[in-house]
């Protein structure tokens, strides 16, 4: 099973003001190209390092400009990418 | 509502006395495909299952005939189709699917003759190692043979009973004679009867695993639907129902299929045996054909001949112990089929060479009158 | 801010609930168009808040036949072709429960092609969800049933010479009420799809077309998985209630995707319900 400390949220590293965030399952992600490809806001990149299986899992090199669509997580084949609301955008909440 | 049990006599065919022993043993699910001289089980189940709150379908075919019945096994309901040798061979995929994920299931097969579609109106006992052997692999399957109208009644009560008790795809070998055969029939009232149920998980969902065999080498049943959310597969899987391709799964598994009716036969097997205590020649013979291997029997007793019958009414597993019994004091084996050779080599098996065992076939669609049947022994024996 | 801070805040893939996480990674390949279409399939079930004791998912054999493996749910993996059958014995017997049939091409339409047309035919309550991805993968890329005219497969490695079925126009002539075809492109159109499939009682089709960059796209030079959803994404066009007869499905054209037929008839454990009252009353 999964545990917490692989589900890794590709950027912000810092904390950030953004609305949406991508959180990817690096080690489930075989590498397909669907998500960098499909986004329509170019959102994500091919990652320059590869996972443990050797394939490269993306990067979200523009998080400022995801509208939080969720096609990247809608056609993922791998359940390795989905994307979720920033807890700090949340109104009322730290 | 009608009643499902018809407590009471009435005069009827081998098919209608399989139709109603379902019924008394609480199937409430029939699946089927017209086919001599099974059909008129299908009629019948068709006109009394909505009756009584049950469910009948005709499928497009034998295969989707099993297959429904494995389903609706798993949702619940004692299932049960019934056809004859030419279904069978189509079926014969999907018993090896309920054998695998251990659906309990009935099979009444009304043999007729073959092979391929061969007689379809007349007898014969020739499907005997297809229940056996039919579909790939190492498993076990219960066969039991009716001899008369009343055991079409009661065997299909057994059957559903070991099929359930076992989680093994159980069947009723019954010849066309008896299928078609009218004589009298007694339903025994509710509370005589003995009815098996499947074993239920006694733990918690999270706890269960479906394929997680108890002392008797069964494993508990849950149902669709029950909240369990559990996984059966025809793969090699593991206790937890996942598809597991080790050497360890497959040891684990497979054995355990064909052990739990094996190392369980002395609880399932039956036999009947007569005048056999003295007997020097032992004959064998069942369903339609024991028939008149009896008046045979008592004809030859009459003549002074130390002749004895042993009729085996499960013949999966083979009750090999009480053919031993009966065979004690033989000194030579005779066995009658209608068929060019079947049970007899089982027969041969467990006699070994300690006697000589003879065989008598019959590959037409009737059975040996008993002078027929005498003077063959009497040519066998001399 | 520490590391374990910003981690805990982070949820879980939203339809990991209706998954058995113990056997995740799955099988298929990378760029396989199955894993979507599992994912649509999860996505319906959260949007739909689908209460998963009243659910069966089904599979035969063959890459899509491991589809039923990975549904916490009660699932059952069948023998080739017979999910069909099977999810018809279960609808029969508890007609609370939604059966639900996730299988290959090959599995639902040659094997299993009988099965697929009388179910259809008798209108029996279940969603069937059909991964068409011209060959039989499993076994390594053999031809089968909607293998395209002259396509290479490895059973057929001067072109396949056969009339390819359109699954559409099969599912509608059988008498399916619903009947969609989408591509693996469309995950979100396709989710939609298998929603307003799973809350219509009667047989329900959808087909979705998806690559396999392993066997089939590679012998037939599509390029990878990536590429051939590129495709998808150029030729595919949306003719909804167009007639599924003439919903072309040809990679060097074009692929006619969306709801063909979404139409009423007395569903088959409905009217076996009804039936039974009636004779039970003694009518």
């Amino acid at each position: 099973m999964l545990t917490r400390q692989e589900r890794v949220p590709i950027l912000p590293e810092e904390e950030s003001e953004m609305k949406w965030r991508i959180v990817v399952n690096e080690d489930w992600c075989k590498g397909c190209g669907f998500c960098y490809t499909f986004c329509p806001r170019e959102v994500l990149e091919k990652s320059d390092k590869f996972n443990t299986k050797g394939y490269y899992p993306p990067v979200a090199t523009n998080i400022d400009r995801c509208v939080g669509c969720k096609l990247c997580e809608a056609i993922c084949p791998d359940f390795a990418i989905h994307v979720e609301e920033n807890a700090k955008s949340k109104k009322g909440e730290k | 509502m009608e009643k499902p049990i018809l407590t009471g006599e009435m005069f009827t065919q081998g098919d209608i006395a399989a139709a109603e022993g379902a019924l008394a043993a609480g199937c409430r699910f029939f699946a089927g495909y017209p086919i001599t001289p099974a059909t008129e089980i299908a009629e019948r189940m068709a006109y009394r299952l909505p009756r009584i709150g049950g469910r009948y379908i005709q499928m497009e075919d034998e295969i989707a005939s099993c297959t429904a019945v494995v389903g609706a096994s798993y949702s619940g309901l004692k299932a049960m189709t019934a056809t004859s040798g030419p279904g069978v061979s189509l079926m014969n995929e999907t018993i090896g699917l309920a054998a695998m994920t251990e659906a309990p299931m009935v099979l009444v097969n009304v043999m007729r003759g073959g092979p391929s579609t061969g007689q379809p109106t007349e007898a014969s006992q020739s499907d005997i190692m297809q229940a056996k052997w039919g579909s790939h692999g190492d498993y076990e399957i219960i066969a039991l043979i009716p001899s008369s109208v009343q055991e079409m009644f009661d065997l299909t009560i057994r059957a559903f009973n070991l099929s359930e008790q076992y989680r093994v795809p159980t069947f009723v070998l019954a010849d066309e004679i008896i299928g078609h055969m009218r004589e009298r029939l007694i339903i025994p009232p509710e509370d005589e009867l003995e009815i098996i149920n499947r074993k239920k998980p006694t733990v918690p969902p999270e706890e269960y695993l479906p394929f997680k065999p108890e002392t008797d080498l069964v494993p508990p049943m849950a149902t669709f639907g029950e909240g369990y959310h559990f996984y059966a597969t025809g793969l090699t899987h593991d206790q937890k129902g996942y598809p597991v391709m080790t050497d360890e799964a497959q040891l684990a598994l497979v054995p355990r299929l064909c052990d739990k009716i094996r190392k369980n036969a002395d609880k399932i097997t039956q036999a009947e045996s007569t005048e056999t205590e003295d007997a020097e020649i032992l004959l064998v013979a069942y369903g339609g054909e024991a028939r008149t291997a009896m008046r045979a029997v008592k004809d030859a007793r009459a003549e002074g001949m130390k002749i004895g019958l042993f009729r085996p009414i499960s013949v999966w597993p083979f009750p090999k112990d009480q053919l031993k019994d009966a065979a004690a004091n033989a000194q030579q084996v005779i066995v009658a089929e209608l068929n060019y050779g079947q049970l007899v080599g089982e027969v041969e098996r467990i006699i070994r060479n300690e006697v000589p065992v003879h065989f008598i076939p019959r590959v037409c669609g009737t059975p040996h009158t008993p002078d027929e049947l005498m003077k063959e022994i009497r040519r066998r024996i001399k | 801010m520490t590391e374990t801070s910003r981690i805990s805040t982070i949820e879980e893939h939203p339809i990991l609930e209706y998954i058995r996480r113990d056997r995740l990674p799955h099988i298929f390949c990378s760029a396989c168009g199955i894993g979507t279409v599992l994912q649509s399939f999860a996505t319906a079930l959260r949007s739909l808040n689908y209460d998963m004791d009243n659910m069966v998912i089904i599979s035969g054999i063959g890459c899509t036949g491991r589809a039923s493996g990975y549904f916490a749910a009660d699932s059952y993996h069948t023998t080739h072709g017979r999910a069909i059958a099977f999810a018809t014995g279960v609808k029969v017997a508890n007609p609370k429960l939604k059966p639900v049939v996730i299988s290959g091409d090959g599995d639902l339409f040659a094997i299993g092609g009988n099965h697929f047309i009388h179910a259809a035919r008798r209108n029996v309550d279940m969603l069937v969800l059909c991964v068409n991805n011209f060959n039989y993968g499993m076994t390594g890329g053999q031809m089968g049933p909607t293998t395209p005219v002259s396509a290479i497969t490895v059973t057929s490695p001067d072109g396949n010479i056969e009339h390819p079925f359109n699954l559409v126009s099969v599912a509608a002539a059988s008498g399916a009420v619903f009947v969609a075809r989408w591509t693996a492109l469309h995950a979100r159109r396709l989710t939609k799809s298998i929603e307003k499939a799973l809350q219509k009682k009667g047989f329900t089709f959808i087909e979705v077309v998806s690559p396999c960059p392993t066997l089939y796209d590679r012998y037939n030079r599509h390029g990878t998985g990536l590429e051939v959803m590129k495709k998808y994404r150029e030729i595919s066009v949306i003719r909804n209630f167009s007639d599924p007869m003439q919903a072309e499905i040809d990679y060097r054209t074009r692929i006619v995707c969306g709801e063909f037929v979404d139409s009423e008839k007395p569903e088959f454990s409905d009217l076996l319900e009804e039936h039974g009252k009636k004779l039970q009353k003694g009518d």
